[in-house]
């Protein structure tokens, strides 16, 4: 559909709130098909750049490029070819799972809504709950109707702003399976994490944000070569806090 | 890519669709919109109706305009909370990222505003048939009639969509609803302005509601509604102009 190698690419991007500067000079490109992951800590200006490269906010200075568009002359066509899923699982609480879905199907002016919804329902595990209204679904069910959402209509690039931010490890674990599901159905996705180890686990190329620029990016390999050398060091590895509760809770899912 | 406009009446009825159903699934919405001006004229006609006088033969005839319009009123709180919804949970974002028409969100809630009120009006003025309301009016006096309602109900939803697009926490958003309440009641929506006393009276028949209140009696009872008209027109129009340029300019920054 979009023949380009180059995702997202983005050029000396500069934003100030009131005076206050937030991006200063921010130069990045991310690869048709690969994940890319933003870190950065809280208040860094990941979503600011998101909301950006999605056409929410517009930049002070700088240029951009999504799926071959440019950002500022053909906004429409960006937001043709693009997916958001924000910070905050933005479903409507009072619909049930499928009316969400298919409403976004309608949006997307695609044929057959009601098949669109029921295919995503039963990928993502939600068919049981399908017409239960979404204010009564767990954290980790909001967050997966929120992608799916975001899935309907097969935009070829996704932002997933903090998608594990406030779940639980498991429904974490599950959102890292679907993000690598949709990179190898060939989507690009666009990720800000504030977890070092969501980075590690899912991204081919990283970029840290820090202080209104990208300070480091690469491969994770790449990244491990800027430090020094690693030490070999025995030491009897305890199980962390996190293994030994999944380990618990799969045995119980077990019995 | 050049089609993206051509939605936007389909995109409307998505979003009309959507808060309707809120609308039905709110039992709090229907009590205070519906049902509250019902129990309020049946209250007005039956318990206080009696030692009321009003130069009408029938109580009930003299108050229906003023109840229609506090349904009206009773509904535009609503308007400000589902907006402050929108803005708050990131749905107006996902939208936004869409390749939908930006103000059909907002046109979304506007619309369903006018549908809803029409549809409790109806529900109250077959209500107030049953107490014996009956009009000589003939059917351009009642589209008249429904014109008028339709740009109250107008101006009230975007007096109250500033508030709601604009707030910080959901307390903030209902601000607007306690003075609109307050208007009707303070003009001749129950009672003539003459048995008031002196500065009551002098708000009361310089306040936009009065004029509206008498304008609708005047059509439903066949008499002239000589300059009342004009200056209900005027207040209406004049503060649904304001009121939209704020809310337009608030839904583009925040929204």
């Amino acid at each position: 559909m979009y023949h380009n190698e180059i995702a997202i690419s983005v050029q000396g991007l500069k934003k100030s709130y009131k005076n206050i500067p937030v991006l200063t000079g921010v130069d990045f490109q991310v690869k048709t098909g690969s994940i890319f992951a933003l870190l950065g800590s809280n208040g860094s200006g990941k979503t600011t750049i998101v909301k950006i490269l999605t056409t929410l906010l517009k930049q002070d200075s700088g240029s951009a490029t999504v799926n071959g568009f440019d950002l500022t002359s053909k906004p429409g066509n960006v937001r043709q070819s693009i997916s958001l899923t924000g910070q905050f699982a933005a479903v409507d609480e009072i619909l049930t799972g499928r009316e969400n879905l298919a409403m976004i199907a309608r949006l997307r002016h695609l044929k057959n809504p009601g098949e669109v919804a029921d295919d995503l329902l039963n990928r993502f595990g939600l068919t049981d709950a399908a017409d239960r209204k979404a204010s009564t679904y767990s954290g980790g069910m909001r967050r997966r109707l929120d992608i799916a959402m975001s899935l309907v209509g097969r935009s070829p690039l996704i932002f997933l702003d903090e998608p594990t931010t406030g779940l639980d490890p498991e429904a974490r674990i599950e959102v890292w399976k679907m993000v690598r599901e949709l990179a190898t159905n060939g989507t690009t996705v666009f990720l800000t994490t504030q977890y070092l180890d969501e980075a590690e686990h899912l991204a081919d190329r990283i970029a840290i944000l820090h202080e209104g620029r990208i300070i480091v990016s690469g491969t994770l390999g790449e990244l491990k070569k800027l430090f020094p050398p690693a030490q070999v060091e025995y030491i009897e590895k305890q199980p962390t806090l996190e293994e030994i509760f999944l380990a618990i809770i799969g045995k119980k899912e077990k019995n | 890519m050049e089609t993206i406009k051509n939605y936007f009446f389909n995109d409307m009825v998505v979003m009309l669709g959507r808060s309707m159903r809120h609308i039905f699934r709110s039992l709090d919405t229907i009590i205070t919109v519906t049902i509250m001006p019902i129990a309020m004229m049946l209250l007005f006609v039956y318990v206080l109706g009696g030692a009321i006088q009003t130069g009408t033969k029938n109580y009930v005839d003299y108050l229906l305009p003023g109840i229609l319009l506090i349904a009206i009123a009773n509904s535009a709180g609503y308007v400000s909370y589902r907006l402050f919804l929108d803005k708050q949970r990131g749905i107006f974002e996902r939208f936004n990222s869409m390749p939908i028409a930006r103000s059909a969100a907002l046109w979304g809630h506007v619309l369903t505003s006018l549908v809803s009120n029409a549809i409790s009006l109806v529900v109250i003025v077959l209500v107030a048939l049953l107490m014996g309301f009956r009009s000589p009016a003939g059917i351009l006096s009642w589209l008249a009639v429904a014109g008028i309602l339709a740009l109250f109900t107008l101006t009230l939803t975007w007096i109250a969509a500033i508030p709601g697009l604009s707030a910080k926490t959901v307390d903030g958003a209902g601000v607007i609803a306690y003075p609109i309440h307050f208007l009707p009641l303070i003009s001749s929506a129950f009672v003539p302005t003459k048995s008031m006393p002196g500065p009551v009276r002098a708000f009361a028949e310089h306040q936009p509601v009065t004029p509206i209140v008498e304008t609708i009696r005047a059509l439903l009872s066949n008499r002239p509604a000589g300059n009342e008209i004009w200056v209900a027109l005027a207040w209406c129009v004049g503060i649904m102009l304001l009121a939209y340029v704020f809310a337009v300019r608030v839904y583009k920054k925040r929204a």
